[in-house]
């Protein structure tokens, strides 16, 4: 699958195209097939989104997961600051990004 | 400590106003990312992984309790209440929102401070010798230098659009604790026949194609010394591969054109420079000086150190250096804590360190290359309440220059361009080796980290480095041996193939086992290494 990324303009978080919208989470991810181009151009052009790309991700039982390490970390936080990552609280929430 | 003058104030209320209303209206949407991209970036604002990254220049590593203080506040009030010293001595906050750069900027000039100039193809923040103004070792403080080259590259028209990034490094000892060697220019003062001048090394640097800088002048008088910079830039400026971003730094030019060869275009170019009159009269110099003066330091203080206490005596031998007036020493802070991440420091301890430079150190705070703070000025007689107050703080950790003082740039973790990971390496490596006796037993090792080529944390320089790299989307770890960074300067090299994150360190401790087994007697591991060369290590490591 196909996911589109990119930072939001005010704060720089990671955001994550939802199909209508963007979000914070990975989970929400939509899979943008082969209309990831025409998307951001339409996104960008709008400013409801920093510096998107689109990369090659993977559908998991607990939603879609980026297939490349640097956008795995970009998804959760640090991982060597769990504190501050989207997940604070929950202590199995990085299992899946290295 | 060098105060602004109505210059410097009035440059920067001016850059914080224009960039400001570059915010708002990129918020605005009336310009693009492309338009602004360039203009944030004037003001040290990167993207980052996971959001944008501010690095605020600290010139020539050189804080007061004031400005330390205000570095804990933006971390407390804009960040995530912590900040990340770096190699550069300067210090970056990793999650900053567009919308409140303008009032940091603000903030940090209402203490003399800036964004700029820390990032684009421009004269850098200068950096020097952390203990400047209190090693025992130093012919003369090297900042009043390092200030009069802050104050005629900041905003030099002709060296705005560099070919490339252009870092400068000027020290004033034989000991060099700068990495001067390894910057675009370094300068060291030296003396000849009483007098001081400026010996001028050009074209080293890190990066993708490591190199040492050759000797261009041995002796530039130093009320010459700014004309001789320009002369080193300006020919930079007009021959430097604009056309391949992996030739364009002045390292580039130098190798290709033979150091003989710029030192006769330079020389050429001094020679018409030099009419230009850019070198301040010497009154302007003094008023320059003069705020640099020592402080006044009681050189009749107590010279003894009470060392009853086991602990406090550890550190004292491993993180307090000579200071040149009696009865007093710099302290070293390290930033390294055995787990911890390098050059990391929360808002409560940026405040701590501050609070301590405010009552035991002149009100002096340094920020070393090696992402460590110092006090460079503390009575001998305080150096234990200092160390009580450290240590409170998870601040005394006494392993200055061994192998858990570990240099590592943010990696993968935080940094858009790293293939991998650093900071888990260092603290797994941190980790492995944290008995205290051991360590020491390895005695000074330099361990430095970088998690892609750009080598921003020095792999090349490390007596161990280690460089991170993307093996088919895998981190992968290559080893690098004999490097140095100091006065003994030289590249590191390759120990073969990678390792993975475990792998290194495993790799790590046969290295250091092979040097306890080789080494003669009074030997650093750096020493053993030159002597011996690669081929025993290389045997401890892939058998
Ligand atoms: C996280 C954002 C950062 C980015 C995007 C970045 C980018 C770069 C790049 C592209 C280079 C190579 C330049 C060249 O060879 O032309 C470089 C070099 C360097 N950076 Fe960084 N860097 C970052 C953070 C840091 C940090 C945190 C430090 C200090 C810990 C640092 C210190 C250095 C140093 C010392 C060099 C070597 C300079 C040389 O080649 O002579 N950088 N950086
Ligand atoms: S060395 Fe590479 S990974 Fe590390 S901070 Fe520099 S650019 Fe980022």
């Amino acid at each position: 699958m196909k996911l589109l990324t990119g930072n939001d303009l005010k704060t720089g978080f990671v955001t994550w195209w939802t199909g209508a919208d963007w979000s914070l989470h990975i989970e929400d991810a939509a899979d943008v097939g082969e209309h990831g181009e025409a998307i951001l151009a339409v996104e960008e052009a709008a400013r409801r989104v920093n510096a998107p790309y689109i990369i090659a991700g993977e559908q998991t039982a607990d939603g879609p997961r980026p297939a490349h390490i640097k956008d795995r970390i970009r998804a959760l936080g640090p991982t060597v600051r769990p504190d501050l990552t989207l997940k604070p609280a929950d202590p199995a929430a990085g299992d899946w990004v290295i | 400590m060098y105060k602004y003058d109505e210059y410097d104030h009035a440059m920067v209320a001016a850059r914080v106003a224009e960039f400001s209303d570059q915010v708002k209206r990129r918020l605005a949407g009336e310009i693009t990312e492309d338009q602004f991209k360039p203009l944030r970036l004037m003001n040290g604002l990167y993207l980052q992984l996971h959001a944008y990254m501010l690095r605020v220049a600290v010139p020539y590593g050189t804080l007061d309790s004031r400005q330390m203080r205000m570095l804990a506040h933006i971390a407390r009030k804009y960040d995530r209440d912590y900040g990340h010293f770096t190699t550069r001595q300067n210090i970056q906050y990793n999650w900053i929102k567009l919308e409140d750069a303008p009032a940091i900027l603000e903030d940090l000039a209402s203490v003399e401070m800036h964004a700029i100039q820390t990032s684009g193809n421009c004269i850098r923040n200068i950096s020097s010798d952390q203990w400047a103004g209190a090693a025992a070792d130093e012919i003369t403080d090297p900042r009043p230098w390092a200030e009069l080259l802050r104050q005629w590259s900041s905003f030099h028209p002709e060296f705005s659009y560099l070919p490339r990034k252009f870092k400068i490094a000027v020290i004033a000892a034989n000991e060099d604790r700068a990495a001067m060697r390894l910057h675009d220019i370094g300068i060291q003062i030296v003396e000849k026949d009483g007098e001081h001048g400026a010996a001028f090394y050009v074209g080293g640097g890190m990066g993708r194609t490591p190199m040492i800088a050759p000797l261009i002048k041995d002796f530039v008088p130093l009320g010459d010394m700014l004309s001789y910079a320009e002369a080193c830039l300006r020919v930079y400026n007009r021959y430097g591969r604009r056309d391949n971003i992996y030739k364009a730094r002045i390292k580039i030019l130098i190798h290709e054109l033979g150091a003989d060869e710029y030192r006769r275009q330079v020389e050429e170019e001094f020679a018409h420079v030099k009419s230009l009159g850019i070198d301040p009269p010497k009154a302007e110099f003094d008023r320059i000086a003069e705020q640099f003066a020592p402080p006044a330091l009681d050189a009749s203080a107590p010279d003894a150190i009470d060392r009853s206490d086991p602990d406090f005596a550890v550190w004292v031998d491993q993180n307090v250096a000579a200071h040149k007036v009696p009865g007093h020493a710099i302290v070293n802070i390290s930033l390294k804590p055995i787990g911890g991440i390098p050059g990391d420091a929360s808002s409560a301890q940026i405040d701590l360190m501050a609070d301590l430079a405010e009552k035991y150190s002149h009100d002096e705070l340094r920020v070393t290359h090696a992402q460590n703070i110092v006090l460079p000025h503390v009575r001998k007689a305080d150096l234990y309440a200092v160390w009580q107050a450290l240590d409170g703080a998870g601040l005394a950790t006494p392993n200055l220059d061994l192998i858990s003082d570990i240099i590592a740039c943010p990696g993968l973790d935080y940094c858009s361009l790293a293939n991998a990971r650093s900071i888990p390496v260092a603290q797994k490596i941190a980790t492995r080796f944290s008995d205290l006796g051991r360590q020491k037993e390895l005695g000074e090792l330099k361990l430095k980290i970088s998690g892609c080529i750009n080598a921003c944390g020095h792999h090349h320089a490390g007596h161990i480095g280690i460089l991170g790299v993307d093996r088919k989307g895998t981190e992968n770890y290559q080893l690098l041996l004999g490097g140095s960074g100091a006065e003994d300067v030289s590249l590191g090299t390759i120990t073969g193939p990678g390792f993975d994150e475990d792998g290194v360190v495993d790799a790590i401790e046969r290295v250091t086992d092979k040097y306890l087994a080789e080494r003669s007697e009074g030997e650093r591991f750096v020493d053993t290494f030159r002597r011996v060369g690669m081929a025993p290590f290389k045997e401890a490591i892939y058998g």
